[in-house]
Parts: structure tokens; C-alpha cells; sequence
């Protein structure tokens, strides 16, 4: 077990910023001194806490490729007081980070395995740094099943990488929204219908990543089953209140679970007991 | 443990004691009764100590009283002990200052770390700090501060000869035997103590007060009223795994019941010796050139601890007893390998409305359709 001491933010800067969608921004950051910069390492699922002076911390999945980046993407949603504040940041602007956090994606696990992404809302960010892995080392992966779902057509992020992916060599993706608007060229069904139709063809060497709405990655489970995936291959990112994200504070915990070490990304088997239950 | 030389400490000695101590450089800290309680506190003279005090605990009731003998420690224990000095109730993490050009300069803050001696302490408190060290020292990332502090305690632990009416430690296993984890024990007799050495410094401490090996009679004494403490322990938790009983009755109707009760005071929490929640808050200088990351005791029965992306995860008492109570008994144990609860029964005291985790748990464990009156 590797024992690090508890950990001080390091200034970074934001370099560009762009709007995504109503309440939706990304940060494109990079660490103000190169030596920090250089000595970043992370990998796809993991996150940071991410400062705003005098406001405080929380906690921001990583979105870029670790291995294909020089300045590394945060996307937001704002939602509270210090997600507020960091919509107002502008570039040139200085924030805290300190990271990385957290167990990320199992890309090693599913290397030569076909891959299901399913995710719902702003938790399509933190598969997005998983995507990018796998389509900038496309060969060691199989078929790659993409769905996102939104509550409303406007909610989309990210529309210019999924239709780039959708271009992809053995790759379907799968848009789709609740209450689609006037121009929504895709599908208005729940993500749940949409698993019976994406093409596993090797359910047993399929790994499916969820990232989205609890009550969502819960009901999705059951039509992966059902297709033949493995549970011990589906893995979901989970949130909770991360304050320290060193399995410290106590806020994050899932019962004996510490969302911010343990996780947040988990095998579906160690979440079944307790998930779906009211106060865990 | 057996080979270890028995001692005899009288009463006298101990100011010897605490005067060695703080020539080598230790702040001495003891208990003594301050509003209606044991406090531990600076502690300059044997004076100082609770002589002639007794406690009498019940689920909800704390009180001190005054008997003829005059024994120091005759009382149990008090609202807090250990935990505060190592795991401060409120200290800042790190600073951070900005420049007229707002760019951000991160500081960590570090402290002169005091020495300190504890005089006093139970098993069930050795017990209790054994258990947060798993959480700041023995996980993935360890707390500096903890660890500084803990590395420059020196403990001075006393077996309890009596034990309260909400003491069960002898059911989890944690005392009231002091077996681990304390640089001297003692066991308190007519005129002084069995003094046990364990640790070198324990030992170099005895050294220096030259005092002469205990007889048998006085050895033999001092272990059969640390048995009669053990004998009396009325509460326990049920035998086998506490933490089945818990994740297995997650339905049970007794959530509903101790939630009509519990005020979601947070008391229990802040007189645990193993409750480690902590909130980490701003707070920035008025001129806005600069800022304090702190951190403070939290505990899981606030509306805030379970708030994330918006919302309230536990928005009723049932859910945030629920997760006091499967943390501690339960998720404990996947967490640390180890159980949160060290018996010492302060929860019970100190809640307002005297809810016993060893009754709610022998609930739990009945089946919902038997009667109960």
C-alpha cells in the first residue's frame, strides 16, 4: 500500500474555456509550474478536487486522454455555490488542484474485449476520457457501444466527439433524449430500451461502463444481464460528498465503501447490496 | 507480558512523576471534574486529580458524586479523552495566499507539536485511539498531524476497578484490562498503584522513580478488582457477527422506532473515540488576499453530511441513524477490519434521550414478528 501524505493543491490555470450547455462549461487547464505539469499522471475515471479561491473545493472527473494531452479538460455542471463561482472564471484565471483521486475506469480489463458505454447527463464526462483512450489505441479494443441520454435536446454535451465517434470504425452510438426539441435527429427512448437493440454479439467478453443518475445505472443493469453480460464486468462511477478524497473525512462513504479511494469507479457486484437503497 | 516487572507506585510519587515528565519535555495532561464532568485537561499536580470521585452513567445521565474513599480514580470515564489531542476538534489544513494578479500560492501549515503526557487513560480509550489510527495512519493516505501527534504522546493508562452501567467493553473485547498500546499501566490499590511498564520509556519513567517491586498480596489485589470491574459489566453486544445482524435486518421496523426517538443531536458522535467525521470549510481573509482551508469534527446526523450535487441524501433521522449505526457496527469492519465500537458506552450516556446501541441491537436481531412488551 503506498502511503502518501495528505496532499496541498498546486496552481494551475485555465487556458480556454468553453460553454457546452446551459450550466455546462469546461475548463481546459494547465499546472502553472511545467515540472508539476509534467509529473501529472493520471488515468481515465479518476478525478481531482479542483479549488476555487476562498470558496472551496470539489470534486471534477478528468475528461482528457491521460496519454494524448497538454492541457487536461475538466467539464462542470453547476449545481452549487462553488460550481457557481467556477463558471464565472475566465481564461487566465488561477484555481487549486490537487490529484489525482480514486480508482478510474478498468481499461486494462477490457483491453481485447468489446466495450458498452452507458451514461446519463454531465456523467457522460467521465467516460469521455475513457472513449478517447480507447479510440486513440482503437486496435486494442473491440466494438464499441455508446449511450447517452439527456433529459432535454439542449442538454447534449459534447455532440461534435460523439458524432466524430459514431464515425469510428466498429462503433455505434446512441443519442437519445427525454423530451427531444424541434431538431433532434435521434432517439427519444430510455437507455434501458436502447441496450436490447446495440449489438453485443460477445455478451461474455463485454465490459459495460456507466456513468449517470443512480436510479438509471440500477435499471440498467438488469437488460445488460439480460444480453448476457457478466455483472463482475460492469462497472459504475459513483458520487457522492467528497470532501477530502483521502477516505478521511467520512462524507463519501457507500457503506463500507469510501467513494474517493475505494472508487468512484466500482464493479457492480461490490455496490448490489446496498445500491437503490434509501440513505446509503 | 508476565515477565514484565510488577512496581509499586504510591501516591506520593506521582507529582515525582509528572515533575520527570515534564523535564523531558512533556506537557502533562490529566483528568480532573469541571461542570459536573471528568475533563481531561493540564494537569500540574496530583491534586489536580478527581480524589474520592465516582460516576454514575445510565443511558441519558451523567452525574459526579463524592464518596469517603479516597481513591483517584474511582470514576469510569468522561465525555471525551484521547481523540481531541490527536485529531483536533477544529484545526487549519493548509493556506493559500493571492496576488494582485490573483495567482495562488498554496501553503501547508505546520505546528510546533507539543509533547504530551496523558495520566489516566482507560482501555477503552487505548482501545479507541488503536481503532483511529487505522483510519490516519494504517490507510492509504496518512494524516501528518495525527501521526506527529501520536508519535509524541506518552501514555499513562489506570485499569478500571469498577465499571459503569454503560460499560461493555468486556463484550467487545476491549478492556477493562489495558493490554496494548500504553507506556505505563497502572492499578490503583489503598495508598497507590501496581505500576507496569509498557514500553522503554515506560520503563526509563519507572527507572527514575526508583520505587521498589510490588509484593505478591498487592499484585494479586490489583488484578482481582480489575476482574470484580470485568464481572460487573451488565451490557453486551449479542455473540457472534454483530455485522451480519446489521446487514441482514437493513428493513427491520426497529430503524423506525429508534428514529422516533433519536434527536439527530449528533452527541453520540462527538463522545466516540472511533467517530473520525470531519467537514472541510473555507475561511477567507476579509481583504481577499488570502484563505484557510480548515477542517472540523462533523458528524453524519447534520443535513450537510450527506448533501452532494444539489441534494440531501439522508433527509430523515431513520437514514442518518441507519448510517451511524451500520457504519460503526458494520461498515467498520470492511473499512478497518476491525469493529468502530470499543464499548466504552459514552454514546449511551451522553444521549439526551438514553438510546443504548446494545438494546438496539439485540431489537435488530429479533425477528420482527415476535412480541415484545
Amino acid at each position: 500500500m503506498v502511503k502518501r501524505p495528505a496532499n496541498l493543491p498546486q496552481q494551475a490555470e485555465i487556458v480556454h474555456r468553453d460553454e457546452e450547455a446551459p450550466k455546462v462549461f469546461s475548463l481546459h487547464l494547465r499546472f502553472t509550474e511545467s515540472s508539476v505539469h509534467n509529473a501529472y499522471h493520471f488515468y481515465p475515471g479518476q478525478f481531482n478536487m479542483v479549488y476555487l479561491f476562498g470558496v472551496g473545493e470539489v470534486p471534477i472527473s478528468i475528461v482528457s486522454d491521460p496519454r494524448h494531452y497538454s492541457l487536461y479538460q475538466h467539464t462542470v455542471r453547476i449545481v452549487g455555490r462553488i460550481t457557481q463561482g467556477l463558471s464565472k472564471l475566465k481564461q487566465g484565471d488561477k484555481l487549486g488542484i490537487r490529484g489525482p483521486y480514486g480508482h478510474g475506469w478498468p481499461m486494462e480489463t477490457a483491453k481485447g474485449k468489446d466495450v458498452v458505454i452507458i451514461t446519463g447527463g454531465i456523467g457522460c464526462a467521465p467516460t469521455v476520457s475513457a472513449i478517447r483512450y480507447m479510440m486513440n489505441r482503437r486496435h486494442d479494443y473491440g466494438r464499441i457501444m455508446i449511450v447517452q441520454g439527456v433529459k432535454h435536446s439542449d442538454d447534449l454535451l459534447f455532440r461534435p466527439y460523439y458524432e466524430h465517434w459514431a464515425q469510428q470504425p466498429d462503433t455505434e452510438v446512441r443519442l437519445t433524449a427525454d423530451k427531444p426539441g424541434p431538431h433532434w435527429p435521434w432517439d427519444h427512448r430510455l437507455a434501458t430500451e436502447i441496450i436490447h437493440e446495440l449489438g453485443i454479439i460477445r455478451p461474455q467478453n463485454t465490459v459495460a461502463m456507466m456513468c449517470g443518475p443512480e436510479g438509471m445505472m440500477l435499471a440498467c443493469v438488469k437488460p445488460l444481464v439480460e444480453r448476457g453480460l457478466v455483472e463482475d464486468n460492469i462497472y459504475l462511477s459513483m458520487e457522492r460528498n467528497m470532501e477530502c478524497a483521502l477516505g478521511h473525512c467520512g462524507h463519501c462513504q457507500f457503506g463500507g465503501q469510501f467513494i474517493c479511494k475505494d472508487g468512484p469507479v466500482f464493479a457492480y457486484p461490490t455496490l448490489k447490496p446496498l445500491l437503490g437503497r434509501k440513505g446509503f | 507480558m508476565t515477565d514484565k516487572q510488577k512496581l509499586w507506585l504510591p501516591y506520593r510519587k506521582l507529582d515525582t512523576m509528572l515533575t520527570v515528565l515534564r523535564n523531558w519535555g512533556y506537557q502533562t495532561v490529566g483528568p480532573q471534574t469541571r461542570d459536573g464532568a471528568i475533563v481531561y485537561d493540564d494537569l500540574d499536580s496530583a491534586d489536580e486529580l478527581p480524589w474520592g470521585v465516582y460516576d454514575v452513567q445510565n443511558p441519558g445521565e451523567y452525574r459526579l458524586e463524592q464518596s469517603e474513599d479516597q481513591q483517584a480514580f474511582s470514576w469510569n470515564n468522561g465525555p471525551q479523552a484521547i481523540k481531541p489531542l490527536l485529531f483536533k476538534p477544529k484545526e487549519p489544513l493548509w493556506r493559500v495566499e493571492r496576488d494582485d494578479n490573483g495567482a495562488l500560492t498554496f501553503k501547508e501549515v505546520t505546528e510546533e507539536v507539543n509533547k504530551t503526557a496523558v495520566i489516566g487513560v482507560r482501555a477503552c480509550d487505548l482501545a479507541g485511539m488503536a481503532v483511529q489510527d487505522r483510519t490516519f495512519i494504517d490507510d492509504q493516505y496518512v494524516d501528518e498531524k495525527y501521526q506527529k501527534r501520536r508519535q509524541n504522546l506518552f501514555l499513562v493508562a489506570v485499569n478500571c476497578v469498577y465499571s459503569g452501567n454503560n460499560c461493555f467493553c468486556v463484550s467487545t473485547g476491549d478492556g477493562p484490562q489495558c493490554t496494548h498500546s500504553y507506556d505505563l499501566v497502572l492499578t490503583e490499590l489503598t495508598d497507590g498503584f501496581v505500576a507496569e511498564a509498557g514500553s522503554e520509556s515506560g520503563q526509563t519513567l519507572v527507572d527514575e522513580l526508583d520505587i521498589a517491586n510490588a509484593d505478591h498480596a498487592s499484585v494479586e489485589h490489583a488484578q482481582s478488582r480489575v476482574d470484580y470491574a470485568a464481572r460487573t459489566q451488565t451490557k453486551k453486544l449479542p455473540d457472534g457477527s454483530v455485522r451480519d445482524i446489521i446487514f441482514n435486518n437493513l428493513d427491520h421496523p426497529q430503524w423506525e422506532n429508534v428514529a422516533e426517538r433519536c434527536l439527530s443531536c449528533g452527541n453520540c458522535v462527538m463522545v466516540c473515540p472511533t467517530c473520525f467525521c470531519h467537514h472541510e470549510t473555507e475561511v477567507p481573509s476579509l481583504d481577499g488576499s488570502s484563505s484557510e482551508h480548515q477542517r472540523q469534527w462533523d458528524s453524519c446526523f447534520t443535513a450537510g453530511h450527506s448533501y452532494f450535487g444539489g441534494h440531501v441524501l439522508r433527509d430523515d433521522t431513520k437514514s442518518r441513524y441507519k448510517q451511524w449505526l451500520t457504519h460503526k457496527l458494520a461498515s467498520w469492519w470492511d473499512q478497518f477490519g476491525t469493529s468502530g465500537c470499543i464499548g466504552c458506552g459514552r454514546c449511551i450516556t451522553w444521549c439526551p434521550v438514553g438510546i443504548d446501541l446494545t438494546e438496539e441491537v439485540a431489537a435488530l436481531a429479533q425477528s420482527p414478528n415476535q412480541e415484545h412488551e
